[in-house]
């Protein structure tokens, strides 16, 4: 049914509900209503989701307590100098909230989410967890051969849970979903690179957001609403810097963060928030074999981030500058959480290649529930200030 | 105490062997400039010693230089330095006191100028950040890279695929690479020979790490422990020098064994076993000597650790094998300690801790190791309920000073010496109602 008159507030409102709830009322209700069916959760920042629809799942992004969840139990299990969304997700466990999901995939993203696979197996015994490798070897006949291996493990172990087997059809016709949902995430975020003034960040992550918990079928609705809605509207065009922001691909930063951002005169023109949206470059193959054309999909064309190797020296940290360039972002804001080993170790090698290619940049920690903005809204501010000031015309 | 009063601290063959080895291969390190010899910089999991060696080429090793430089209380102002070039407060301090040291002149532990890598080999195992380390590396040295990506055991187990893969790479990544590096044709036999060294270097320690089983231990696991590792999982694993060594070393606790001594100390022999322990996780280095104090003034001997396991896990049985020679490197490689999942590595624990009849189980929880500290209350929350044995949680660092608080440490300690003691007390008082 076209929805042509839903306005950016009524969508936008959804996604906070969603982005709200931390019982996962839709994911449960999704489960329910069709016996058979099995909801998937995943950590940030890649799975193979289209396996999981193709076995008749939800794919469940789990992405911590964010600002919003009080963690008592969870903080018993790590030391002080380790980041907070395994904290926040044991808080999650431990409080039933996620009594219903049939499979837990950790990616393969850094060591603590690693080890928190094998917490997984012992806290939550009946739950099948997996840690998911993803190979950082990227020729088709080396890491691609153990990749696919890997896709099959996971396709066995989907069927498993879901008591049917995943045919290719079925496979092909889920990438053929995703492969309209990265598109039309590619849209969004063109179209807010052209116009920010049009899509705020906070709209846009909360929407990208919605991305991983509700089907990809509502979500495909979703974004295309949203393009219609948001074209529509004329907001106020505010005269203010277009960043780029970086770092924030796992633990997420808290919503009011993105928001300081924006009200501090940085319009956020691209980011890699929950980069699983749109790992995939571009279309991913429907012909031949599904699982060979996801793993070539993963080794040629995916996004860069830092949890993952860059063969080429001479192309480390390219993939940012490629990101300033396509958005025409004046400036990157590095937001990492803090103790993030992959975000941080990544950092200085990242700025020495933008201060290479006179880039301006600006670095700041933060946890998922940081609670206050104002440093981080005067550090935002005078960026903001200093690229209308001094960057060149 | 003055150096006069100090207790002379004796030297046991063994001992006097491995000085004798470091040294020569840092003064070989320093020499490549001059000698023409080309060099790999590559990590302690899963390092690949006898494949390097394959090519005559040199192996160094930034951790290693990186303990060492904390030993020698050098590792702080290599932090500062790196953490005033940009690098996060929050991160791993080996990677820190590395840079820091290059940043500084690149002066090994001994004074000497390091030479540069021809070659960054990265055997990428049981710890995310060693890929990091190393794009860091190559971002300073511009240096030729060869990358070996090492499959984690997340099901507790190697697979065929993952052996598959390793092996694939070293064929295709690594010893290409070697072979255009060092212009040394790759010839396997030399290979096999090499591991059938390696196998008989890793009976020998193995031997002597079980004979803490005996009451009282004639060893400490952890302590000198590190101590007994050190040519097996650096430079020397594969050399004859590494065999000598073992069984030097073999033949040094054969006789304490039979003479039921206790454990060597830096203030000489332990003569009271008091408190046979289990260690987790790595020891701090620069206060590795107060560290271990604390621990042999208490009458405590470490019976099993597994940071002992962090470069290669002997003792369920894995040895280099020269009949399948490529498969048995990727078998290493991905049996680490750290590659093994956390089930894996409980059940691993409470295997030593009823093996060797530890009273508990002491986690040192280091802030710059996720891959080794993220779990570990869980860990401790395991061991005790499965053996109900107490167990002690204490936190520090690997080579940054600043986290290293020994009054806390010590005090910590003494606390748990005594919940052990009252334990043992209500276990008589309950036997003998």
């Amino acid at each position: 049914m076209s929805t042509t008159s839903t306005t950016t507030a009524e969508i936008v409102a959804r996604c906070q509900a969603l982005f709200d709830d931390l019982h996962f009322t839709y994911a449960r209700e999704w489960k329910a209503a069709v016996p058979g069916r099995i909801v998937v959760g995943y950590m940030p920042f890649y799975v193979p989701r289209e396996l999981i629809h193709a076995a008749g799942g939800l794919p469940l992004g789990v992405l911590g307590g964010g600002d919003q969840l009080e963690v008592i139990q969870g903080d018993a299990y790590y030391q002080s100098y380790i980041c907070r969304i395994p904290r926040s997700t044991i808080e999650l466990g431990l409080t039933n909230r996620l009594d219903f999901v049939d499979v837990m995939l950790f990616p393969s993203i850094c060591d603590v989410i690693r080890n928190l696979s094998g917490m997984w197996k012992i806290m939550f015994p009946k739950v099948k967890s997996r840690y998911f490798d993803v190979p950082q070897n990227y020729c088709d006949d080396v890491g691609g051969e153990f990749y696919i291996h890997e896709l099959n493990e996971l396709r066995d172990l989907l069927a498993e849970a879901s008591g049917r087997p995943v045919s290719d059809d079925a496979l092909r016709a889920s990438i053929a979903l995703y492969n309209e949902n990265r598109a039309l995430v590619r849209e969004v975020y063109a179209f807010r690179a052209r116009q920010p003034w049009q899509a705020p960040s906070a709209e846009v992550y909360l929407l990208m957001r919605a991305g991983l918990i509700v089907a990809v079928e509502e979500h495909n609705r979703m974004l295309r609403e949203y393009l219609t809605a948001a074209a529509a509207e004329q907001r106020p065009r505010r005269d203010n810097s277009r960043v780029v922001v970086t770092g924030a691909f796992c633990e997420q930063p808290p919503l009011n963060l993105i928001k300081s951002i924006e009200l501090a005169g940085c319009y956020i023109v691209d980011d890699d928030f929950m980069l699983v949206n749109r790992w995939e470059r571009s279309d991913i193959p429907l012909e031949g074999d599904p699982i060979t054309n996801l793993a070539a999909a993963y080794l040629h064309n995916s996004n860069h981030t830092s949890a993952k190797y860059e063969p080429d020296p001479e192309k480390k940290g390219l993939y940012l500058v490629e990101a300033v360039k396509r958005s025409r972002a004046e400036g990157v804001i590095f937001a990492s959480p803090s103790f993030c080993d992959p975000a941080l170790l990544e950092r200085p090698m990242l700025q020495r290649v933008l201060a290479a290619h006179d880039i301006p940049f600006i670095a700041f920690k933060y946890a998922e529930n940081s609670g206050q903005m104002q440093p981080i809204r005067e550090q935002a501010g005078t960026f903001a200030d200093s690229i209308k000031l001094w960057s060149n015309p | 105490m003055t150096n006069r009063d100090a207790p002379q601290v004796i030297k046991d063959s063994s001992m006097l062997k491995q000085k004798e080895m470091i040294a020569g291969n840092y003064a070989k390190l320093e020499a490549a400039p001059a000698t023409g010899q080309k060099v790999v910089s590559t990590f302690v999991p899963g390092n690949l010693n006898e494949l390097i060696m394959c090519f005559d080429m040199l192996n160094n090793l930034p951790e290693i230089n990186a303990l060492q430089n904390g030993m020698r209380k050098r590792t702080g102002a290599y932090i500062m330095e790196a953490e005033k070039r940009g690098h996060s407060e929050d991160v791993c301090t080996y990677v820190k006191a590395d840079l820091g040291m290059i940043a500084k002149g690149n002066l090994g532990p001994d004074g000497q100028k390091l030479p540069d890598p021809d070659l960054l080999l990265l055997s990428y195992t049981g710890c995310f950040t060693f890929m990091k380390w190393f794009e860091l590396l190559r971002d300073h040295y511009k240096c030729e890279t060869a990358m070996l990506h090492v499959p984690y055991q997340g099901d507790g187990k190697i697979t065929p695929n993952m052996i598959a893969y390793v092996v694939k790479q070293l064929k295709e990544e690594v010893i290409p690479k070697l072979e255009k590096i060092s212009g040394v044709k790759f010839d396997i036999d030399r290979l096999r020979e090499y591991l059938a060294r390696s196998a008989r270097a890793e009976e020998d320690l193995v031997w002597v790490l079980e004979t803490a089983k005996s009451k009282p231990s004639p060893i400490d696991a952890y302590f000198g422990g590190v101590y007994y590792i050190g040519p097996i999982f650096t430079a020397f694993r594969g050399t004859e020098d590494a065999v000598e060594y073992y069984r030097l070393l073999r033949t040094e606790i054969t006789e304490r064994l039979a003479r039921g001594q206790g454990p060597v100390t830096p203030t000489g022999e332990l003569t009271e076993e008091r408190y046979r322990l289990v260690v987790e996780g790595p020891p701090n280095w620069t206060s590795f000597r107060d560290f271990w104090k604390m621990f042999y003034e208490e009458g405590a001997v470490v019976v099993a650790s597994t940071y002992s396991k962090v470069g290669g896990l002997y003792d369920l049985g894995f040895r280099h094998d020269p009949a399948r020679p490529l498969e048995s490197l990727a078998e290493y490689c991905l049996g680490c300690y750290t590659n093994r999942n956390l089930p894996s590595r409980i059940d691993l624990i409470e295997r030593y801790m009823h093996e060797y009849q530890a009273d508990g189980l002491v986690i040192n929880s280091i802030k710059s190791c996720n891959s080794f500290s993220a779990g570990q209350l869980l860990v401790l929350r395991e061991i005790e309920r499965r053996t109900g044995k107490p167990g002690a949680f204490i936190e520090s660092d690997l080579v940054d000073p600043r986290y290293f608080s020994p009054a806390n440490i010590k005090n910590r300690l003494e606390s748990y010496f005594q919940m052990i003691d009252q334990r043992r007390a209500g276990s008589r008082a309950a036997r003998a109602a």
